[in-house]
């Protein structure tokens, strides 16, 4: 199967008043294409970074990232920029909606940077198919938290990704609210053929998916696959 | 509680209180200057004056009260004082000037200051003269050249740096030529008919009481027509005078305040609603509501009271500038020492009206539930039922009109500027309002996405887009009309410049000139479009109440000054094109010598000496009483190049006066201009010309001196705009962060955001420019149709400059404030605290 995703002896160190600090030392692994992956792992294990640096958001201390074949090192920020742009799709926790656009219109933006015509009808579809095809114009200050992050998955697989990144997409939500939205981002992950990467504390979330990579202190303590 | 509770809050508070700084700068430097004026006036009134006692008059006294004249003060001057015009014989340049003939040692106090300094007192000693530096500049003048004054030539022996008590502006329209009075005659030009002003000055002894000299004399004085100023009298004036303008500073310095207290107010609306949460906890952990309140309003109060001492600091050091600003407009030098009295004024008003404006927001605080711990959205009460913050607004509009009221000494004039303050906020508001409901709605939504979201990024929560809108448009607004009075005014003399309205003047031609220059006139190919007969007389009686019967008794309510004045009257048989009857009827001419003559008034002039037709008035021309009725009252547009008359005669009376005449002709350009001027001062050294050229300029550059006062005194306004400007895009930086940053994730590049982030501040500052420019457009239309009763076009140019530079402007002060949310990585987007 064709590798999406290929970290080679990653590492990611901060400076701050004089010390440094290791977050990732030697990370080493490979994500297959269309596969769903955990990172698990307790609070400041490193998890987080990780994420930030698979999906091009800053740079690597040392070691090297490939994205979709494209080693994120080399770029300038322009350039992972526009890599995110045309191969990522990115849930968070607290659902970062744009609060001055409307539902519709959130989930356009990935396309609208690309300066893609003809895109209101897949945007429409892609809220319908989250159930919120009554609630295309309300903004996101009108929205309950689920429905915030229905619209942010919408937002999501809206650029057509070949890999998603999400950090905590249940945590700010209820468990039946929680149920409901790993529901559809397990559905509509399998309906798209996209990689899924989830870091997470919640175990079912991390049940769903093929494959968990343990992490702690910075380095990872178990990479473990489901057959 | 309060201080502990500020602690992260500390920088952002003092965002807050910038906004006010500026307008407390503005009234501190203001208040600093109106009392170092009234102190230097108080110090200085002698040197204005130049002597303890000055008597003027417009015509030459009898003898009985040359005798009077003759035999008052220690030592005395005489000063002739007239228009005319000189001639510059090493450049053959003409210019109409004031010519001031001299006889002895005036100035008493100060001096006139001159280049070489002691050609003030030398120029006396032969046929000399001293020339305005104005008009030395002009013509490339030199000490040593010659100038010609009537038939008599003199040589330059300084250049006039300043006269005691003149100003800039004073002297623009006609500057001041010196010259000893001995040779007055000489020149020719005390003729009949020309205006003379008759100046005597006076020093006495240090023993003499002068008010008691003056109440003595005074009585014989006003009966004779004559005016009189001492010290005392001219202090009262000018400081008067003064106190006008610096009232005209302060108001403008208050609206700069008040505008910054809608800043402060807007910032603490939001950084209440971000306090929520822990004023909930406050509540929950047992704090009484009042007590959460004090927290914030000990909070508030102390940075009203850092903004105000920071501003009053601040007005201290600009109150240096002032004098620099308003040279133009003082007679002296004036000081600049630190005034306490103002500091303390300041700091006390900016404290009153920073809490009084920051409490409409606090006492929302009254009412966080410590529900709010469990619900994340704050639920606004319904505070039209709540009385406490319509009290709030009457409190502030009371503190307004008793502000206004302390300037203006008036409370008409208070309520009037307060009641118009509000309505400019509320129409401010409401065309912002308007502008953005309108730009939403039409907003085209096919538009590339980078500057709808730089638009709908106006819409951002807790934003203070209407505020900014207000601030920015208040200054567009001032700036916008003040540019478009002054083009009106200019734009007024400059239509009468247009092909064969009149446009040069000739005054002062005696009766046996009259023919031979309307041959020069027309040899020069210029039309003669008006010959004017001018007769001077004075009003004798009215309704046959005396000048000594209305000044003894004043409930006959005739105006002493309308038996004072000499009035200069025409004769003629039809009404001038600029000119309307709006009572009675015009009478062309009298039936029948011996008839009275039914005359024609204007009616202001007609107004200010409670007169109406039908009523009588008799005139001394010259000796001879003439009866009238009046016949008719007009309606007179005094703005254009002709002689407009508050009297006028029919044909058949005044023929065999002794008169003058004025003579009104075109010229079509500045040459032919000149030439044609040259011609006349040479053959008719006595006529005095005035072409619309010289008005234009000289109003041009009055106007300019003025409006640079308004614009640096509107400056504050624009600058305390920029400032809330700057305070609300910091106070917005953390949203900012987040939206940019989100945006980057998904793949927006830098230039992207940096575009979208331009966009829109320059919606807001478009927005802005744009609620000012519709406000000043609505104010110079209003002007124009009420005030200046003329048609009204626009400058668009001008006003699309105004414009784009605000609009500018903003996006520059937006993007460098900005600055550090551009370089933000997108990593922070996955951690809490940004």
């Amino acid at each position: 199967m064709d590798t999406i995703l290929n970290i080679r002896n990653l590492s990611k160190t901060y400076s701050s008043a004089g010390r440094t600090l290791t977050v990732l030392s030697h990370i080493n692994f490979s994500v297959e294409a269309g596969s769903t992956v955990a990172v698990v792992g307790p609070s400041g294990s490193g998890k987080t970074t990780l994420l930030g640096l698979s999906a091009g958001l800053d740079r690597s201390t040392t070691g090297s990232i490939e994205l979709n074949h494209i080693t994120l090192n080399e770029l300038s920020e322009d350039e992972r920029a526009k890599v995110r742009n045309l191969y990522v799709g990115f849930i968070f926790q607290n659902f970062q909606l744009l609060p001055t656009l409307t539902a519709l219109e959130n989930v356009m933006v990935p396309l609208e940077l690309r300066a893609e015509k003809n895109i209101r009808n897949r945007s429409r579809e892609l809220l319908d198919r989250v159930g919120l095809g009554d609630r295309l114009h309300h903004y996101p200050a009108q929205l309950s938290g689920g429905e915030q992050q229905r619209v942010s998955l919408a937002r999501a697989f809206s650029n057509n990704p070949k890999i998603l990144f999400a950090d905590e997409p249940t945590g700010n939500l209820d468990s039946e609210t929680s149920e409901k939205v790993i529901k559809l981002l397990f559905d509509l992950n399998e309906e798209a053929g996209t990689t899924l990467i989830i870091v997470t504390h919640n175990t079912e979330l991390a049940a769903g998916t093929r494959r968990i990579i343990r992490l702690k202190g910075g380095s990872i303590i178990a990479d473990e696959r489901k057959s | 509680m309060a201080w502990r509770d500020s602690r992260r809050n500390r920088s952002r508070l003092l965002l807050f209180l910038s906004s006010i700084i500026l307008g407390i700068a503005a009234l501190v430097a203001t208040f600093s200057f109106g009392y170092n004026l009234r102190h230097d006036i108080n110090d200085q009134a002698r040197t204005l004056v130049g002597a303890d006692l000055v008597i003027e008059d417009n015509r030459q006294p009898g003898p009985e009260m040359q005798h009077l004249l003759d035999s008052l003060g220690n030592q005395r001057s005489r000063e002739r004082t007239f228009a005319s015009m000189i001639y510059f014989i090493k450049n053959q340049g003409t210019r109409l000037v004031q010519v001031r003939a001299l006889e002895g040692s005036y100035p008493y106090y100060g001096s006139l200051e001159t280049t070489p300094a002691q050609a003030g007192l030398e120029f006396r000693s032969g046929r000399q003269a001293l020339v305005d530096k104005t008009l030395m500049l002009q013509y490339g003048a030199r000490v040593g050249d010659s100038i010609k004054i009537g038939e008599l030539s003199f040589a330059i022996s300084g250049i006039l740096n300043k006269a005691p008590g003149r100003n800039e502006i004073s002297t623009t329209a006609a500057p001041p030529v010196y010259i000893p009075l001995r040779y007055l005659a000489q020149t020719g030009l005390m003729q009949k008919g020309s205006r003379i002003g008759y100046r005597y000055y006076y020093k006495y002894d240090s023993a003499t009481d002068i008010q008691k000299l003056v109440s003595a004399i005074g009585p014989r004085l006003e009966k004779a027509g004559m005016e009189y100023e001492t010290v005392e009298s001219r202090k009262k004036n000018t400081s008067r005078a003064f106190d006008d303008f610096t009232q005209f500073l302060t108001l403008i310095s208050f609206i700069a305040l008040l505008l910054g207290c809608v800043g402060v107010a807007s910032a603490i609306h939001i950084y209440i609603r971000e306090k929520i949460s822990s004023i909930a906890i406050l509540r929950c952990l047992g704090v009484k509501s009042s007590q959460t309140f004090s927290i914030y309003l000990i909070q508030v109060t102390g940075i009203g009271l850092a903004g105000s001492i920071l501003g009053a600091f601040l007005g201290t050091a600009i109150q240096q500038a002032l004098p620099v600003v308003l040279k133009d407009f003082l007679p002296f030098q004036p000081t600049t020492a630190i005034s306490w009295l103002s500091i303390a004024q300041g700091i006390v008003l900016g404290l009153i009206i920073t809490v009084l404006f920051a409490l409409i927001p606090l006492i929302s605080i009254r009412n966080v539930s410590p529900l709010n711990t469990l619900r994340l959205s704050f639920e606004p009460t319904r505070r039209m039922r709540d009385p406490l913050p319509w009290l709030l607004y009457a409190m502030i509009l009371f503190f307004i009109a008793a502000f206004s009221r302390w300037q203006m000494h008036s409370w008409p004039k208070a309520l009037f500027f307060s009641g118009s303050m509000l309505v400019t906020f509320l129409i401010l508001v409401m065309v912002a309002r308007l502008l953005m409901w309108l730009a939403h709605r039409f907003f085209p939504s096919s538009w590339n996405y980078l500057w709808r979201q730089g638009f709908a990024n106006l819409y951002r929560p807790n934003n203070q887009t209407i505020v900014l809108i207000i601030t920015i448009g208040l200054g567009a607004a001032f700036i916008g009309t003040l540019y478009s009075v002054q083009n009106m005014l200019i734009r007024r003399v400059s239509m009468s410049a247009s092909a064969g309205q009149p446009n040069m003047l000739l005054f002062d031609i005696q009766p046996a000139q009259e023919d031979s220059l309307v041959s020069l006139t027309k040899q020069y190919g210029l039309p003669v479009i008006q010959q004017v007969p001018i007769v001077t007389m004075r009003i004798e009686d009215i309704n046959g109440i005396s000048a000594e019967k209305a000044l003894k008794d004043s409930a006959d309510s005739i105006p002493n000054r309308a038996f004072l004045s000499e009035l200069r009257v025409t004769y003629r048989d039809s009404l001038l094109g600029t000119e309307k009857i709006v009572a009675g009827r015009f009478e062309t001419s009298v039936k029948s010598p011996g008839d009275t003559p039914y005359i024609s008034l204007e009616e202001r002039y007609a107004a200010r000496i409670h007169v109406k037709t039908g009523d009588r008035i008799r005139f001394n021309v010259q000796g001879m009483p003439v009866t009238t009725v009046i016949g008719s009252l007009r309606k007179v547009d005094w703005g254009r190049v002709q002689p407009n008359f508050r009297v006028v005669f029919p044909k058949g009376v005044l023929e065999t006066a002794p008169q003058f005449y004025v003579l009104i002709t075109h010229v079509p350009t500045s040459e032919a201009s000149a030439r044609f001027q040259q011609a006349v001062v040479r053959r008719y050294p006595n006529i005095s010309i005035i072409d619309l050229g010289l008005i234009l300029s000289v109003l041009d550059d009055i106007l300019d001196k003025i409006s640079f006062v308004i614009r640096f005194m509107a400056g504050f306004s624009i600058c305390t705009g920029l400032v809330v400007l700057i305070a609300s895009v910091l106070i917005s930086r953390y949203q900012r962060i987040q939206e940019s940053v989100l945006l980057r994730t998904l793949g927006a590049s830098r230039k992207q955001i940096l575009i979208i982030t331009g966009l829109e501040f320059f919606f807001l500052g478009a927005l802005g420019a744009g609620t000012g420019i519709l406000l000043s457009l609505a104010g110079s239309w209003a002007l124009a149709k009420y005030s200046f009763e003329g048609s009204f076009s626009p400058q668009w140019t001008a006003l699309l400059l105004l414009f784009l530079a605000i609009s500018l402007l903003t996006i520059l002060i937006g993007l460098f404030n900005s600055r550090e949310i551009l370089r933000k990585p997108p990593l922070e987007i996955l951690r809490r605290e940004v």
